[in-house]
């Protein structure tokens, strides 16, 4: 079976519940780290999900598959505002909280039956910059990045 | 695996051209198994597998097990870190001059 699958991990310096609360139901401190973006759901398996784009507009929608917070929460995605990633149907989105130490291991995987993939190939441009946001504003208060695409590269 | 990779164990991750390859590699194509990594380094399976380690220790691959397979990720995300912390803050024209400036002497000198 073709299968297009990307894998983040990045370690964070706080809590399991802090960080689930950042990835969930905290939508304002959501939209700081993910350039305006929030998403919108109860976070119950069943439950619709959806994000919110910074003018209102849906991008993206689905339905939450499992949620064990602060442990594991799993997202049936699919992008629905361009046709050609919309057309590539649902996506599913793995996201792990494991302690380590100090800190909590976030594992995001992403994963979509079918290769390749433009959904995957768009998503994983920007998950980076969104965990790397969220770590910083965790650990230090403060974000890294305010535009997703910054000098001129906006398109 | 430390519980928290630093960024000394990252840029020492970085600093090999086997290793190098290795991420390049799974840039290519994400997920791929030891045995498909050997093929494309003249190495032994366990120099591999070390060098897998320790990117794996830097936080740079990330593995996922699919049912008897290994597979192995990039992780793209503390070179976004590094990228952030050494690289988006100096300014950018001023490294795209340099940039422009060496092409073109070592292309007259070449």
């Amino acid at each position: 079976m073709a299968r297009s699958t990307f894998v983040y991990v990045t370690y964070i310096r706080t809590t399991p519940q802090k960080l689930w609360s950042a990835l969930t139901t905290d939508s304002q401190f959501m939209q700081q780290y993910w350039f305006g973006v929030h998403c919108e759901s109860q976070w119950k398996p069943g439950s619709p999900w959806k994000m919110v784009q910074r003018d209102g507009n849906i991008s993206d929608s689905g339905e939450i598959l499992e949620a064990d917070p602060p442990r594991r929460l799993v997202i049936r995605w699919q992008h629905q505002l361009m046709p050609a990633l919309k057309a590539e149907g649902e996506s599913r989105c793995t996201l792990e909280l494991e302690p380590s130490g100090p800190a909590v291991k976030l594992s995001i995987t992403h994963t979509i039956e079918r290769e390749p993939s433009v959904l995957i190939e768009k998503v994983s441009g920007g998950w980076p910059k969104i965990m790397s946001n969220l770590k910083s504003l965790l650990e230090t208060g403060s974000i890294v990045l305010d535009d997703a695409y910054p000098a001129g590269r906006k398109d | 695996m430390p519980d928290q990779p630093d960024t000394d164990a990252l840029f020492k991750a970085l600093a090999d051209p086997s290793r190098r390859r290795l991420l390049d590699l799974l840039h290519e194509h994400d997920g791929r198994t030891l045995n498909d990594l050997c093929e494309h380094l003249d190495m032994t399976r366990q120099g591999v597998t070390q060098h897998l380690n320790q990117l794996e220790a830097a936080n740079l691959i990330a593995t996922m097990w699919r049912g008897r397979e290994k597979l192995h990720f990039l992780n793209p995300v503390p070179l976004q870190e590094i990228y952030e912390r050494w690289i988006a803050k100096f300014e950018k024209p001023r490294l795209k001059a340099l940039s422009d400036l060496k092409k073109k002497l070592e292309k007259s000198h070449g």
